[in-house]
């Protein structure tokens, strides 16, 4: 079986298993699937307001599983998405609501500490990895809950006087669209998605265009190999982690800048940092895979909230249908071998 | 406040926040030493915590005071019935074993959330009305000073989850049984030559370290949070995780460092009622076990090996 044609059975396959479990657990629930499927569309492309809001979830989405691809192709398991996102998104926040600016110069600088901040909470778990062999996946765990923690901290007690929230971003600073307001019937839809696109080919770029890439993507397979042939082994995994932790900082800038528009105590994770494992996961590592995987993600996050309404099945549902997928993606042993059986059979 | 009465009260808490967190804890030993990794620890605490609250409001009236212990053997099963999910993904499909985890995490929580709101109708449980508190234990507690500090106004979870480390720790270390689970963990291939067959003991580890997250689940649902809700379990799996790792991958160690982060957990509670620790910042104690987690891992509180063949899955034949 050519390794194309399994990069792309795979994920298809499991989004299908996905979805036929999640009608099979809706028969045995006594609900009708297919009203909670239809549900479920209708919610997430019904009409303009609901394609805004998809597209609107879909962007932090994008950049969320950007950064777990990143790290992913040069061998890292970056699950510090989460925390790198939250202390993107203060950050960015922070710069929003701090400056007087014009917007030229106030949006690029709030987008550049979001990159920033979440840099340095991956440049952490990448030193500690390159130089002490610690194991990223733990540290960068742990970094989830000092961002959670630390981001909450300052919030209440640096930016703001004991509120809940920090004060909204200045309009200079913010990515809210008035054209996507009016043609998508004031859904929140904001101009993040842009930059979600862009950030996405310059991903493309890096690792399939340039040295470093070459390079990044060499470590990831063999890190003895690319030691032997003279690649700094060390130096690729740090940056690896830092452009993977700017990546994450943008997400949460897109929920700083755009979605909300300012920042919140949070008393758990937003879970877009560990959605994005997903969407990486499903999209293959690859940019143009987690634009397709974060739009897939998307359509059924904000679908879902629709089930409930019209057809009275649990939101909660996608969740599982999305555990679901992920659980096929990482068992594609078994798929593969599936898909082999059935050629076999042709023949 | 004199010192004895602080110290009580320190001793208590810490334990109580401990109990749930050793459980889990133990149960990564056993996954880990014999080579798979566990993430899904965090997901087996919340279908345990589920479980077991579901169980506790259906039949309390059933049971009455012994309600709790039941709901603790439900949520030991389901939890079980879990892991094994992880280990057929991991161990039998080759899935990469930390995404495998991932997704159990998912599962767990959407699976248990669906069926609250199938059941209940609403987002969270009611709250359970026998649950687990803290006692005076009789007889033990009335030994001076010591029957104060330790044995008054404690959980018997908390004595329970004290008591199964020491039985991991022999089980792993004193018998036929447990060497076999670290060799297959260590060097799966030398296990398989000398006999051991590799597939059936990492089931068997998966399956206790199910048992185990969701008896720690059950056991934090029942006496910390005493319902059910997303909030309930948020990150004592993790924490459970890297109290294993802080420990060593060792069931003492671990029990040391759950204990250890209990402590760092209640000190955050009850901080602010210690003279001394009032005017530390809550955010230092939040963070305190995961930045100490870190150092550790770092080497600067001893070095932290994880078991040789933690994290690949085993393939006869191959090198």
């Amino acid at each position: 079986m050519s390794k194309r044609f399994s990069n792309i059975a795979v994920p298809v396959v499991s989004v299908l298993l996905g979805l036929i479990a999640g009608a099979i657990i809706m028969l045995i629930s006594g609900y009708n699937p297919i009203n909670g499927y239809a549900a479920l569309w209708n919610g997430a492309f019904g009409d303009t307001f609901y394609l805004g809001e998809t597209l609107r979830q879909m962007t932090p989405y994008i950049f969320a599983g950007l950064a777990v691809a990143f790290a992913f192709r040069t061998g890292l398991f970056n699950i510090g998405v989460e925390g790198q996102l939250l202390v993107g998104w203060l950050a960015a926040v922070w710069v929003g609501v701090a400056f007087d600016l014009p917007k030229v110069i106030h949006l690029p600088l709030s987008l550049l500490a979001a990159a920033a901040a979440g840099a340095l909470w991956g440049f952490i778990p990448g030193f500690l990895k390159a130089r002490l062999h610690v194991h990223e996946v733990i540290v960068t765990i742990m970094m989830n809950y000092i961002a959670l923690h630390v981001t909450n901290h300052l919030i209440r007690n640096v930016i703001s006087d004991q509120a809940d929230a920090t004060e909204a971003v200045k309009e200079t600073a913010s990515l809210k669209s008035p054209f996507f307001e009016s043609v998508t019937d004031y859904s929140s839809l904001h101009n993040g998605i842009y930059l979600g696109l862009i950030v996405a080919i310059i991903m493309w770029f890096i690792l399939e265009k340039t040295t470093l890439g070459y390079e990044l993507r060499s470590v990831g397979f063999s890190q003895h190999a690319s030691q032997y042939a003279g690649m700094n082994v060390n130096r690729n995994i740090v940056l690896s982690m830092v452009i993977s932790g700017a990546f994450a900082g943008l997400g949460g800038a897109m929920e700083g800048l755009g979605t909300f528009g300012n920042a919140f105590l949070h008393s758990g994770f937003s879970g877009v940092g560990f959605d994005g494992i997903a969407v990486a996961l499903l999209g293959g590592n690859a940019a143009i895979g987690v634009v397709l995987a974060s739009l897939l993600f998307g359509a059924l996050k904000v679908g879902a909230l629709n089930m409930p309404i019209e057809s009275g099945v649990p939101n909660e549902l996608v969740e599982i249908v999305i555990a679901l997928i992920i659980f096929f993606v990482a068992s594609s042993y078994m798929i593969k071998w599936l898909l082999s059986r059935f050629k076999k059979e042709e023949k | 406040m004199d010192t004895l009465t602080v110290l009580s009260i320190i001793i208590s808490s810490s334990l109580f926040a401990a109990a749930p967190l050793i459980f889990t804890a133990l149960g990564g030993v056993f996954s880990e030493r014999s080579g798979v990794v566990n993430i899904g620890l965090e997901g087996l605490m919340i279908i345990g915590a589920f479980t077991a609250i579901v169980f506790n409001l259906t039949f309390a009236s059933t049971f009455g005071a012994a309600t709790p212990w039941v709901a603790l053997i439900a949520a030991m099963l389901v939890g079980g019935l879990l892991s094994l999910l992880h280990a057929v993904a991991s161990i039998t499909f080759r899935a990469d074993q930390v995404v495998s985890g991932v997704a159990i995490n998912f599962l767990a929580l959407g699976v248990s959330l669906f069926l609250v709101k199938m059941l209940y109708d609403k987002g969270q449980t009611d709250i359970i009305k026998e649950n687990f508190k803290k006692v005076d234990i009789p007889v033990l507690s009335d030994i001076p000073v010591i029957g104060r500090l330790i044995f008054s106004n404690i959980s018997y979870p908390a004595i329970v989850a004290i008591a199964l480390a020491f039985v991991s720790w022999y089980v792993l270390f004193k018998t036929p049984f447990g060497l076999r689970l670290r060799a297959v963990g260590e060097h799966p291939m030398a296990a398989d030559t000398m006999g051991v067959n590799v597939t059936k003991m990492r089931y068997i580890a998966v399956f206790i370290s199910g048992l185990l997250g969701g008896l720690g689940g059950g056991v934090y649902a029942q006496s910390i949070s005493l319902d059910f809700s997303h909030a309930t379990i948020t990150g004592q799996g993790f924490m459970a995780l890297a109290a294993m790792i802080f420990g060593k991958w060792h069931p003492l160690g671990a029990m040391g460092a759950a204990i250890f982060f209990g402590f760092a957990q209640s000190l955050s509670i009850v901080g602010s009622s210690i003279p001394f620790l009032e005017d530390i910042p809550a955010v230092y104690l939040l963070i305190a076990p995961y930045v100490l987690t870190i150092l550790a891992l770092a080497g600067f509180i001893g070095r932290a090996d994880a078991p040789k063949a933690s994290g690949t899955p085993y393939i006869k034949g191959s090198r």
